[in-house]
């Protein structure tokens, strides 16, 4: 199947299932279609066990499908990961206590072999786009959790992925700083020209981050409609008081009760079992 | 724009206060002991073979000090060489059962049932097989000892690590060397430092007690305080057990030393103060914005 250059996603068919207790299985995903233009900001939303933590999982190659198809950057997801096409933030910020902020972006440079110089400078630029100049030498632990998770991805960004995979990084952060945040990471996505697919239960970020929501219902998986946001850009707070992103925020939250999905269901318990799972075939 | 919240500056000269305060009490609970010790034993007419008082050890310790530091020294050396094997070797079996999981669950039960071993009863068995005389035997001891501790602390170490700090590796495509290397091992440090320092204090008594089996009389501490209790002179034994619990707090205080340093960034050692949280940076941006 030959992709278009300008498709920075292609799932066709993606399914996953694990092998549970007792012979019993669970579908995590039941077949997947989807394409992310480059340079598309792609929010996947749904309720809890939806397999939406699974799916990008399943992008960055974390997680093998048990079916289908996943072309990222028109490779196989494995290539793209061993290419380092992609950088990925969590909920946790997980950036490593034993080295500075400056050497926690660096991580990743330090992987693809730049030399020292090269890093600093790289680190600087960083630190100037997440707005955290002059926290270098600071330890993670010093730093607040909004705070870390801009170094997150700043971390993500440092070595100009074509790619960002972020799941729910924003979700344990209060509304305030969740919301300064998401229009930092709208400028910073505009910045960098990347593409992003995004993990969120909320549906106020999905819409206001976005250009299309891929709204999931649960078990097994499935994408249950694709929204279109065509609010217009940049974005800024009077755009969370438009009566157009209220109407588009009424229009996904129709499409997920449609899909019979429970909202304000925090926690995504598959992923966790997902990874249990996966460690113990290791 | 977005306001940047600054961080709490580490605090290190509150902490050092703090840590000061922490030692008065114990100065003086430790003062007090002693002088509760020699009076109730003055007071209560205990018998020396019983209890001997504080000044009597210190007289003991002051007569026999040059054979007690000779002895001192060369159980120490017993104590060290067998902490630095056993621990070595602890570190690196772990190491090798982290890497290669599926042969470390086969081995890991055989490890643990080892570990339930009264190690101290080989003492006449290694004597046999390296010498009696040769201190190796006692090292051996020590060594044992200190391997468990060690090798099944920095184990969960090495394989307790947050699955996502695993993901965001491979999302690198690092292998597993670099994994080790970067995330496993430093992520590790904490549990090797706390088995550490169980091996410190169980390599003293491995040292100690393995001479009570015979050896080399001139250099054992064990076999002093054996021989003096059978002569009945309480206070020349009293006096070499303050010497082996003096020693072997050192070799505490020191392993615990390098851990403050090593570990300068984890909670244990910075103090739980220096974070900012979230409510207040949100705060902190609601109220300026």
């Amino acid at each position: 199947m030959s992709t278009p250059a300008d498709v920075a996603v292609s799932l066709r068919g993606v399914s996953k299932r694990y092998a549970g207790r007792a012979g019993r299985s669970i579908d995590a995903l039941s077949p997947i279609d989807l394409d992310v233009r480059a340079g598309e900001f792609v929010s996947l939303i749904g309720p809890s066990g939806c397999g939406k933590s699974t799916l990008l999982r399943v992008v960055g190659d974390l997680i093998a499908p048990t079916e289908g198809k996943i072309l990222v950057n028109g490779k196989p997801a494995h290539q793209a990961r061993l290419d380092r096409d992609y950088g990925i933030v969590f909920q946790d910020p997980v950036l490593y206590d034993w080295r500075t902020v400056g050497r926690n972006i660096a991580l990743p440079l330090e992987m693809l072999g730049w030399d020292r110089a090269r890093r600093a400078a790289r680190v600087e630029e960083m630190l100037e786009l997440v707005e955290l100049t002059g926290f270098e030498d600071h330890h993670p632990w010093q730093l607040s959790g909004g705070m870390q998770q801009r170094v997150s991805i700043g971390r993500a960004l440092s070595f100009s992925p074509a790619l960002l995979l972020m799941d729910e990084p924003f979700g344990a952060l209060d509304e305030m700083t969740r919301e300064r945040l998401n229009i930092e990471l709208l400028r910073i996505w505009e910045r960098s020209g990347c593409t992003v697919l995004f993990v969120t239960h909320s549906i106020t970020e999905a819409v206001f981050l976005s250009t299309r929501v891929a709204v999931m219902s649960s078990r097994p998986g499935r994408i249950a409609a694709v929204v279109d946001i065509e609010l217009t850009r940049p974005r800024g707070a009077e755009t969370r008081v438009a009566p157009r992103f209220f109407e588009l925020v009424t229009a996904v939250r129709g499409r997920l009760r449609g899909a019979g999905a429970e909202l304000d269901v925090r926690d995504e318990a598959l992923p966790d079992e997902a990874l249990m799972l996966a460690e113990e075939e290791r | 724009m977005s306001s940047i919240v600054e961080p709490v500056p580490p605090g290190t000269l509150r902490l050092a206060g703090r840590r000061a305060r922490d030692w008065i009490p114990a100065a003086v609970v430790l003062v007090g002991g002693v002088a509760l010790w020699q009076v109730l034993v003055d007071a209560l007419n205990i018998q020396k073979f019983i209890l001997p008082t504080p000044t009597e050890i210190i007289s003991a310790l002051k007569e026999n000090w040059s054979t007690l530091r000779v002895r001192g020294v060369a159980t120490f050396e017993v104590a060290l060489g067998g902490f630095g094997i056993g621990a070595g070797l602890g570190a690196l079996a772990a190491l090798f059962l982290a890497r290669w999981r599926r042969l470390g669950r086969a081995l890991l039960p055989y490890a643990i049932a080892a570990n339930a071993i009264p190690i101290i009863a080989f003492a006449p068995i290694f004597n046999n097989w390296f010498g009696l005389l040769n201190p190796v035997s006692k090292m051996a001891i020590s060594s044992v000892i200190c391997f468990f501790p060690v090798m099944i602390n920095s184990l969960r170490g090495l394989t307790s690590v947050h699955p996502s700090s695993i993901e965001l590796m491979r999302s690198y495509a690092a292998g597993e060397a670099a994994t080790f290397r970067r995330v496993r091992i430093p992520s590790s440090l904490p549990y090797l430092f706390s088995g550490l320092k169980v091996a410190t204090v169980l390599a003293m008594i491995g040292a100690v007690v393995s001479q009570y089996f015979g050896g080399s009389r001139t250099t054992s501490l064990g076999l002093f305080i054996k021989e003096n209790t059978a002569e009945a002179r309480f206070a020349q034994a009293w006096a070499a057990i303050v010497v082996a619990s003096v020693l072997g707090v050192a070799l505490y205080l020191t392993v615990a030393l390098i851990e403050r340093f090593v570990l300068r960034w984890h909670p244990s050692v910075r103090g739980g103060e220096a974070r900012v949280n979230d409510t207040s940076s949100g705060r902190t941006k609601g109220g300026g914005g």
